[in-house]
């Protein structure tokens, strides 16, 4: 029997639990933390004070949300919360540049090689449309186990990376791509077998490049998954949308893309693949975005003043110290420990100058509103510019004092630190989240002591992610102003859609599923006539749920969110997921050209995505007419 | 600060028990030692209550239904007339579709939720007349250790208001492979092929003889 101090009867569980609390607030004190600002830097307090530490943030289980009368309590619960880490005392890990090999053996077959162990869905689309068979450039990239440090805190980590030869690493390497230049990747399985899988993750992958207007059979569609000592070629055109349908040979221009990224997409597996470590960016420059500040849109030059950057958030295991996946939520996992490219809470060394920030959730659940914050003038609005959103630059940036993005989503910011020559500032993400369902709604929840939980927290409150270390020295800055910039324009959405269907994404007892129907790799939903226009209409079912929906192969741009123009200028722009908010109803613009073949719809809440929260449809010569598919 | 400080942080985010676990820190002993993943996966998610099978036979959740072996796992009760109906035909046909590997590679367990009115007998009849086969096991127990299952699987709503509606309970079914440690789930509704396709990856390991492309 065990109990707890008021006497009452707990479980064994329970009581294990008490006692892993009681561990870390001794670790706590042990680590010195004596006042609320050591608490938050480490990530430890959060909300409106609220000590993160006893139960960490996951959103599982046994202490959700609950009643008291008439209110409904706000909680962060679930697994015990990881162990106490520095913050600020480690660099800022770069992803080096992914390498590229002279030669691949076997040779690249424009039919899958499955004799050699290759595991492709078809045949390469491309060399058909004019595209040169093998590419100018070849990478060969390794997924496999590698051993890492992410914080000097904690013992070093197995997890999965990408390896291109030269790095092995999570995030994986950057691809540095150049539109008009097309390339393959040979996405090696050579992960460790089943019974080595560290207490989760699924040795069998399928690698999709988000964002890219690519043939099916290189998108990486979560059904195209191989195991250990298969391979997968794919294809990456490197072309704009239009180069075979409306604007031949080359493409539409105000189609370029610019900041994609690459993930496991494993069905049933891709959130714990992922959160192991199977991400990476995909960097597209053109004649424009040259990646060098005196030519073109002259944005801060690649790689000096042009930094990725990959937010995680994550839990470890208080005895064991390693990463830790909880196995068994339905919906959502929050971390209590941030990471910026794979290292909890680095610092950077900056100058004093404009800088571009590629910012990427890769979740698995959370949504981050970013802010910069100087914790000396906690009053500062601090703006910056958006200048693009998922990875597509806007017609012009726009100036804004923060920006919220979900799962899977990116943004594009510039930021001068020229204002902050001398100074230590903060990027910090202020949107309180407490589980799954998605940042608190306003009016959701109360704190125990009956005080309403806020969407959006006060300077300093939330999350301070990444430290930036101005330095006081002026340099030189040849990269544009962006007040007075202006980019690619935005595709005409006047075209008369083929058809407007409609996708209600709902939670049917406890079960995602859109259009009360669920993840099946042999089935497909509806067809899409090749090179047509269709407004597709997304719906929440869900109540106080908030969903980031991912559309593979083309953008969208939102035409209206509950029948209104999109509130937010960043909105108006090329998308490739749009976060669905409670209640909400957004209608979508869609042109499907060029290649042909299955891509899936779905939500990029990876932990709703792995539950069937998903449905895939064909590009095909010739349309359906299903309104709900 | 002090530990009293801390307490109250704790207890500003609504979280009971924590001065019980400081209380009986004092006598909690030596350090523990680090688990394997595994064991850890144990402790967390699998408590090894008592159970009773719809053939009254008493049996113990980890030690007699999950370790070393590939389960389903579901909740459902007798009388629930809504989903459980569904999904009970559905795992019925996900059995007849894997033959006689249920109940040597794989092993279906359906937990009820209303452990006081779901007797072994009770049970018996419901699987009797779903069609259940050997290796589909129906389980009740004493209501405190149901629930603490239910929360502990992960079949629980973040809603206080539809967690406690019965009518509303998670629908889904956990497939695993224990010593594997891989672990996912799949809707109960969804079509029983794709069920049975999704649990075979964790009945039969994907691992082949390695092949080394260049």
């Amino acid at each position: 029997m065990y109990y707890n101090a008021l006497g009452e009867k707990v479980s064994r569980r329970r009581y294990r639990e008490m006692l892993a609390a009681a561990k870390n607030r001794r670790e706590l004190i042990a680590a010195g933390l004596h006042n609320r600002r050591d608490l938050f830097k480490m990530g430890l307090l959060t909300g409106t004070g609220m000590l993160v530490a006893k139960n960490g943030l996951s959103s599982r289980a046994w202490a959700q949300p609950f009643q008291q009368g008439a209110q409904n309590i706000c909680a962060g619960a679930g697994l015990p919360a990881s162990p106490p880490t520095r913050s600020f005392i480690v660099p800022l890990p770069i992803m080096p540049v992914a390498q590229t090999v002279s030669s691949l053996t076997p040779a690249p077959t424009i039919a899958p090689n499955t004799g050699a162990g290759e595991v492709r869905a078809a045949p390469h689309q491309a060399p058909g449309l004019g595209f040169p068979f093998p590419p100018p450039k070849l990478y060969r990239f390794t997924q496999q186990a590698i051993q890492v440090s992410q914080s000097p805190d904690l013992p070093l980590q197995t997890i999965w990376g990408f390896n291109d030869g030269h790095h092995a690493t999570s995030p994986g390497p950057t691809y540095v791509a150049q539109y008009g230049v097309p390339q393959l990747t040979r996405n090696i399985n050579a992960l460790p077998p089943l019974s080595q899988n560290g207490g989760f993750g699924m040795p069998s992958v399928t690698t999709h490049l988000h964002n890219a207007h690519n043939p099916s059979e290189s998108d990486g569609n979560p059904c195209d998954f191989y195991g250990i000592g298969n391979f997968c070629d794919q294809y990456y055109p490197n072309v704009l949308a239009g180069f075979n349908s409306d604007h031949q040979p080359n493409g539409d221009i105000n189609e370029a893309l610019s900041t994609l990224w690459y993930h496991d997409h494993r069905v049933d597996f891709t959130s714990q693949n992922t959160y192991k470590g199977l991400v990476g960016y995909y960097l597209l420059f053109n004649q424009f975005d040259t990646g060098n500040e005196e030519t073109g849109f002259r944005l801060p030059s690649f790689p000096q003043f042009d930094v990725p950057l990959v937010f995680a958030d994550k839990v470890y295991d208080p005895i064991s110290k390693h990463l830790a996946f909880d196995l068994f939520s339905l919906d959502g996992i929050m971390g209590d420990k941030f990471l910026v490219n794979g290292q909890i809470q680095p610092f950077f060394q900056v100058e004093p100058r404009r800088y571009r920030f590629r910012l990427l959730d890769t979740g698995p659940s959370r949504f981050y509103e970013f802010f910069l914050t100087d914790l000396n003038n906690l009053g500062a609005t601090n703006p910056f510019y958006v200048i693009g959103n998922d990875g597509n630059l806007l017609p012009a940036p726009v100036q804004v004092q923060s920006v919220r993005i979900g799962v899977a989503e990116r943004v594009d910011v510039v930021i001068d630190f020229s204002a902050f020559a001398g100074k230590t500032i903060y990027l910090e993400n202020r949107l309180n989240q407490l589980n799954g369902m998605g940042p608190v709604n306003a009016g959701q929840c109360t704190d125990s002591n009956g005080n309403p939980v806020p969407t959006m927290l006060a300077a300093g409150q939330g999350n301070l992610l990444l430290q930036f270390r101005v330095s006081g020295t002026h340099v030189q800055d040849n990269s544009g102003n962006p007040a007075t910039q202006t980019f690619y324009q935005l595709p005409s959405t006047d075209a008369e859609p083929r058809i407007t269907r409609t996708f209600k994404f709902d939670r049917l007892n406890g079960q995602w599923s859109v259009n009360g129907q669920f993840m099946d790799c042999h089935t497909f939903r509806f067809q899409v006539q090749q090179n047509s226009v269709e407004n597709w209409i997304l719906t929440n079912a869900t109540g106080d749920w908030t969903h980031p929906i991912h559309i593979h192969l083309e953008e969208h741009q939102i035409l209206s969110r509950n029948r209104q123009p999109p509130p937010l200028a960043i909105e108006r722009s090329r998308k490739d997921v749009t976060q669905l908010h409670p209640q909400e109803r957004v209608l979508l613009f869609f042109r499907f050209r060029d290649w042909l073949g299955k891509y899936p719809i779905h939500c990029h809440n990876v932990v709703h995505e792995d539950h069937a929260m998903m449905g895939l449809w064909h590009v095909q010569a010739e349309g359906d007419d299903v309104l709900v598919p | 600060m002090s530990l009293a400080g801390l307490a109250s942080f704790a207890q500003v985010a609504g979280i009971a028990g924590v001065a019980g676990g400081l209380a009986q820190a004092g006598t909690a002993g030596a350090e523990e030692a680090v688990p394997s993943p595994r064991e850890r996966i144990r402790r967390l998610y699998f408590p090894n209550v008592v159970l009773h099978t719809q053939d009254g036979k008493q049996v113990r959740f980890y030690d007699d239904l999950v370790k070393d072996k590939a389960v389903t796992i579901n909740f459902f009760f007798a009388k629930c007339e809504e989903i459980c109906p569904l999904v009970t035909a559905n795992l019925a046909k996900v059995q007849r579709l894997l033959g006689d590997r249920v109940g040597r590679d794989l092993f279906m367990n359906s937990i009820s939720l209303k452990p006081e009115e779901d007797t072994p007998a009770k049970l018996k009849a419901y699987a009797e007349k779903h069609g259940a086969r050997p290796g589909w096991t129906f389980l009740t127990g004493a209501p405190a250790d149901v629930e603490l299952l239910r929360r502990s699987l992960g079949f629980t709503n973040p809603s206080a208001k539809v967690d406690k509606d019965l009518n509303q309970h998670i629908g889904n079914v956990r497939y695993g492979n224990e010593p594997l440690m891989l672990w996912a789930a799949c809707p109960g509704q969804a079509r029983a092929e794709w069920i049975v396709e999704s649990v075979s990856w964790v009945m039969q390991p994907e691992a082949k003889p390695a092949m080394a492309p260049g």
